[in-house]
């Protein structure tokens, strides 16, 4: 098991991920998101690329419509 | 009085009455670029010409449309006129010797370099999610020391309260109450986006005076 947190919640992993597959697995909108891994902006471009790993701290802010 | 005769001496005065002048001198410093001059856009550049921020910058592709004065800083007048247009002219009534620029384009990930290189703050004031979220990393990768206040949540006529200012990152700053969109019957309406607004336009307010905490 990997435990990680996200936007605050203890979550665990049965296997490794990457960011993409779990934001994917999470129903997020890739298009309407920013996400900050361990305290600095992950860019889009290394979401495939970044697998999660033990006591990793993510927050995904999620963009809604308004301005 | 005409705003012809007033000089630029007079309103600095004006502002230091109110604000004291070590502060003012930091207002008049300031640089902040504002993408998107709808609901919040608008209310955030009227807020920040009002206490006399020396430079503003403000991007936007659209004009002006009817539907858009249920909020946003435009008169009758303006509908038709390029937002990027119609907002300067309204804001050098207010005060004629500001440095304002515009760019009147769409920002894309490729524009945001060149577009935002030359101001300290950006405030993110778009009203498509995916502009947004486009606009925040894009700022954030290739700016990390620059600060970004941005806004989400702020539709419709649900307490004042919801909204907030939280710190995400030491450099980005999140206003709204993160959740509620347009919807049928609750729609962005002038009340909420202006509380939203002026959360951002405090935050700004507060980086330029040296406080970095919400």
């Amino acid at each position: 098991m990997i435990q990680i947190t996200v936007n605050g919640s203890k979550v665990e992993l049965e296997n490794p991920v990457t960011v993409t597959e779990f934001l994917t697995s999470r129903n997020y909108t890739l298009t309407r998101i920013a996400v900050e891994l361990n305290g600095a902006i992950l860019p889009k471009s290394a979401y495939s690329a970044t697998t999660l790993t033990e006591a990793d701290t993510m927050e995904v802010v999620t963009f809604v419509g308004g301005g | 009085m005409r705003d012809t005769i007033v000089s630029k001496e007079d309103i600095h005065e004006a502002l230091v009455i109110r604000h004291s002048e070590e502060v003012q001198k930091r207002l008049e410093a300031g640089r902040v670029a504002i993408a998107g001059l709808g609901g919040l856009g608008s209310n955030v550049a009227f807020a920040l010409t009002r206490i006399g921020v020396g430079h503003l910058h403000l991007v936007d592709f659209d004009v002006v449309d009817l539907t858009n004065l249920n909020r946003q800083q435009y008169f009758l007048e303006h509908v038709g006129m390029p937002k990027t247009e119609a907002l300067k002219s309204e804001l050098l009534r207010i005060n004629p010797y500001l440095d304002i620029v515009t760019d009147q384009v769409r920002v894309t990930e490729e524009n945001i370099e060149m577009l935002f290189n030359n101001e300290d703050i950006i405030c993110e004031a778009f009203d498509v999610p995916e502009c947004k979220a486009m606009l925040v990393n894009g700022v954030l990768e290739h700016f990390p020391e620059k600060k970004l206040v941005s806004a989400s949540g702020m539709a419709g006529f649900e307490s004042s309260n919801l909204i907030h200012t939280r710190r995400v990152l030491p450099n980005f700053y999140l206003c709204g109450d993160e959740v509620t969109e347009p919807a049928y019957a609750r729609g962005l309406m002038a009340p909420r986006v202006a509380i939203c607004a002026a959360h951002e336009a405090n935050m700004i307010t507060r980086l330029l005076l040296g406080e970095e905490c919400v």
